[in-house]
C-alpha cells in the first residue's frame, strides 16, 4: 500500500479577472514508505504546490489524496496540523531558521507540539539529533554563526527530530555551493535511510535528482514520471515554482 | 497539562528571543502599574494618617458619645443619676470599650508659677479609642486610679515645663486647689487637640478623688463606647431611647464623634481618581503593546508559517502570540509592583509626617493593590495581544513560509 496517494488530483485558484489558473491537472502519484523521489520542473510548474498538497499545507480542488490509506479530505484544520506535525518533516531552500535561537533551541522547536515525552525530553532528543548530523560541537551557537552547510544540517535535523514518516525538501541543496550540497544531501539520504523515512525532494540540481529512486518531471501542471536518463533534459528549464 | 507548559515555554521563549523590542513595549505598562500601584499604598498611608490624626480626637470608628445634660442647673445628684444609667446601660449591652471624656481647668504649681491647665478627664480606655500613643513613659492603666497621689499624662509642653520628662526620675507636679495633692506624671503623649499650651490627662477616678468637679462648672462629663460599626447604628437608637426614658428631665445626646469608616473625598479620590489615572495610563501602555505586538506579528510571519509547519495548530498560534503579551505584561506588572512594595514599605514616612505625629498602626503594602496592579498588567497584555494573535492565525501558511 502506497504511503502517499494522489488520484487524479488537481488545483486551481480563481484569478481576480475572474479567470481560474489551473496550477496542478490530473496529478497521479504513488509513493511508498521508504522510497525517495524527486521532482524536477520548470518555475511555476506547480511544484510548490504539489509540495504543500503532499505536506497537507494545502487541500486538492479535486481528487483523492490517500495518506496511508486514508483519505484526508474531509479532516478538520486541527487534526490536519497535528497530522502535519506527526507524519511530515519539511526542509526548506533558505532554512527558515528560526533567529536569535541556539541550534539546539531550533532543532528542539518542533517538539513543542509534540507529545508529553518528547516535550519534556526535547534538549537531549534535539542534542541527539544534532550529533547525528554532526554538529555535536556547535549546539549552542546561534544560526547566524554556522556556515551555510551547518544551517542546512541543523534544518534537517529540525525536519526529523520528530521522527517523520516522510521527509519534503524543498531545494535542500539550492542555496549551498555543490560540495557542500553534495554533503548534505549525503547526511540526509544516511539520516533517511537509517529510519526508513519517505523523502520527496524538489530540486533544481539534476545531481540531487538522479540519486532519488524514482524521478518526477512536473510541466505545466502535469506531471510524468521520467526515467533517470531523461533528467538532463531539464537542464534548461532552472527556476524556483 | 503540557501543551500548556509548551506554550508558556514557547511564549517565554520568544519575550527571551525579542527581549529588546518587548522591554521598549513594556516601559508604558511598567510605568503605569508602577504608578497606580504606588499612588493607591501612599493614599493608604495619606488614608491611615488622616484617619488617625482624626481618630486622635474623635475616636476610632465606631465611637459613640453620651452626652447626657440635666434641662436644669446640673448637680452632684444629677450627675450621680446620669453615671448610674450610662453604667447600667453599658452593663446590659456588654460593651467592653468604654471611657469618660470631660474637660477641666486645674490649678498647676509649675517651677515658675502657678498656672491653670486645660485637662481631659478619662477613663484607661481612652487611651485604646483615641489610639493615644505616649511617647515617653506609659498610658493609664485600672491600677492608676488606685494610687496614693493622681497620676498624670501630660503634653510635651507641660513636660518641659516641668523640666522635661525622664521614665528614670520619678516626675511631680502641685495639683493645687483648696487640698493640693502632689500628682506623678507617669508618661507624655499628645492632647487631642494639641498646641503649645500645657495641658494633661487625669483619670476620672483619681479627679473625683483629688480634686472633684464642680457640676455646675464644668457640666456632666460626656461618655464614649467603642462598638463595631455595623452595630452602631442600631445600638446609637436604642441607647437613646432607653437612656431617655431611664432619665427623664435630662437632654439626651447619643451619636458617633468619630468620622466613620470612609473619609469622603479621599476615599473617592483613591477610589476613582487614582484607578481612573491608572486605567488611563495603563490603556496608552496597552496601545503600545498592541502597536508593537502588530508590527511584530507581520515581522514574523515567515516565522509563524514554519511553526505551523512543525504541526502548530492556529489555536496553538493564536495562544503562544497572546501569551507572548500576555506573559510580557505580566512580569512588567510585576517588576513594577515589587519595586513600588520595595518603595513604599522603605519609604521615611517620619520625613512626611506633621511634626510630632506617629502611626500607630502603619499600614502595609496594600495586597490588593499589589494584586490589582498585577491583574491589570495581565489584562491590558491579553487584551492587546488579541489583535496580534488573530492576525498570527490568518496568515498563510503557504504565503509564510514560501517554498
Amino acid at each position: 500500500m502506497s504511503l502517499l496517494r494522489l488520484d487524479d488530483v488537481s488545483r486551481s485558484v480563481p484569478l481576480p479577472d475572474g479567470t481560474v489558473l489551473h496550477i496542478l491537472t490530473g496529478v497521479n502519484l504513488h509513493v511508498a514508505a521508504g522510497e525517495h523521489i524527486a521532482v524536477v520542473g520548470r518555475s511555476g510548474s506547480g511544484k510548490s504546490t504539489l509540495l504543500n498538497l503532499m505536506g497537507l499545507l494545502d487541500s486538492p480542488t479535486t481528487g483523492t489524496y490517500l495518506l496511508d490509506g486514508q483519505p484526508v479530505e474531509g479532516l478538520g484544520q486541527r487534526r490536519l496540523s497535528r497530522l502535519r506535525g506527526a507524519t511530515f518533516g519539511f526542509v526548506f531552500q533558505q532554512f527558515n531558521l528560526l533567529p536569535g535561537r541556539t541550534a539546539t533551541e531550533n532543532v528542539a522547536s518542533p517538539l513543542l507540539y509534540g507529545s508529553a515525552r518528547e516535550f519534556w525530553n526535547r534538549k537531549r532528543i534535539a542534542q541527539d539529533m544534532l550529533e547525528r548530523v554532526g554538529l555535536g560541537h556547535r549546539l549552542d551557537t546561534m544560526p547566524e554563526k554556522l556556515s551555510g552547510g551547518e544551517q542546512q544540517r541543523v534544518a534537517l535535523a529540525r525536519s526529523l527530530v520528530r521522527r517523520p514518516r516522510v521527509l519534503l525538501a524543498d531545494e535542500p541543496t539550492g542555496a549551498l555551493d555543490v560540495d557542500t550540497g553534495t554533503a548534505v544531501m549525503d547526511v540526509l539520504e544516511e539520516l533517511v535511510r537509517e529510519d526508513g523515512t519517505t523523502l520527496v525532494t524538489i530540486t533544481h540540481d539534476l545531481s540531487v535528482a538522479a540519486r532519488a529512486d524514482r524521478q518526477f518531471r512536473l510541466d505545466h501542471g502535469v506531471l510524468t514520471q521520467v526515467g533517470a536518463t531523461q533528467v538532463p533534459a531539464l537542464t534548461a528549464s532552472r527556476g524556483g515554482a | 497539562m503540557t501543551s500548556v507548559v509548551a506554550a508558556l515555554t514557547e511564549a517565554w521563549s520568544e519575550i527571551r528571543v525579542h527581549k529588546v523590542r518587548v522591554v521598549l513595549a513594556l516601559v508604558g505598562v511598567f510605568l503605569a502599574v508602577f504608578a497606580m500601584t504606588t499612588i493607591t499604598a501612599v493614599g493608604n498611608m495619606g488614608r491611615q494618617m488622616l484617619g488617625e490624626s482624626f481618630e486622635r480626637s474623635a475616636g476610632r470608628p465606631a465611637t459613640l458619645r453620651l452626652d447626657l445634660h440635666p434641662n436644669g442647673m446640673p448637680s452632684k445628684e444629677s450627675t450621680a443619676r446620669a453615671e448610674r444609667a450610662v453604667a447600667a446601660a453599658i452593663d446590659r449591652y456588654d460593651v467592653r470599650w468604654h471611657t469618660t471624656n470631660g474637660q477641666a481647668q486645674f490649678p498647676f504649681r509649675f517651677p515658675d508659677g502657678a498656672a491653670m491647665v486645660d485637662t481631659t478627664i478619662v477613663d484607661p480606655s481612652y487611651g485604646t479609642i483615641h489610639r493615644t500613643l505616649p511617647t515617653a513613659g506609659r498610658w493609664f492603666t485600672p491600677a492608676d486610679a488606685e494610687g496614693f497621689a493622681p497620676r498624670l499624662v501630660v503634653n510635651a509642653a507641660m513636660a518641659e515645663r516641668l523640666g522635661g520628662f525622664d521614665p528614670a526620675r520619678p516626675m511631680t507636679v502641685v495639683l493645687g486647689g483648696d487640698t493640693p495633692v502632689r500628682a506623678t506624671v507617669i508618661g507624655v503623649a499628645e492632647t487631642p487637640w494639641g498646641g503649645q499650651m500645657p495641658a494633661a490627662f487625669m483619670l476620672a477616678d483619681a479627679a473625683e478623688r483629688w480634686s472633684p468637679l464642680d457640676p455646675q462648672f464644668s457640666g456632666t462629663p460626656a461618655t464614649e463606647l467603642w462598638v463595631p460599626s455595623h452595630d452602631a447604628e442600631a445600638l446609637s437608637a436604642s441607647l437613646q431611647q432607653e437612656l431617655s426614658a431611664a432619665l427623664p428631665g435630662f437632654s439626651v445626646g447619643v451619636g458617633r464623634s468619630d468620622g466613620g469608616d470612609d473619609l469622603g473625598i479621599l476615599d473617592a479620590v483613591l477610589d476613582y481618581g487614582v484607578r481612573g489615572v491608572g486605567i488611563f495610563a495603563l490603556v496608552l501602555g496597552g496601545i503600545g503593546v498592541l502597536n508593537v505586538g502588530l508590527v511584530t506579528v507581520r515581522q514574523r510571519i515567515r516565522e509563524i508559517g514554519v511553526r505551523r509547519s512543525f504541526g502548530a495548530t492556529s489555536t496553538r498560534v493564536f495562544v503562544a502570540v497572546l501569551l507572548e503579551s500576555v506573559c510580557a505584561t505580566a512580569a512588567a506588572g510585576a517588576l513594577a509592583v515589587a519595586l513600588s512594595v520595595a518603595l513604599v514599605e522603605n519609604f521615611p514616612l517620619e520625613m512626611v509626617l506633621p511634626p510630632g505625629l506617629t502611626l500607630t498602626d502603619v499600614p502595609r503594602f496594600p495586597f490588593s493593590a499589589a494584586l490589582e496592579g498585577f491583574l491589570a498588567a495581565t489584562a491590558i497584555g491579553a487584551l492587546a495581544g488579541v489583535v496580534p494573535a488573530a492576525m498570527a492565525v490568518r496568515a498563510k501558511v503557504i504565503d509564510a513560509i514560501r517554498y
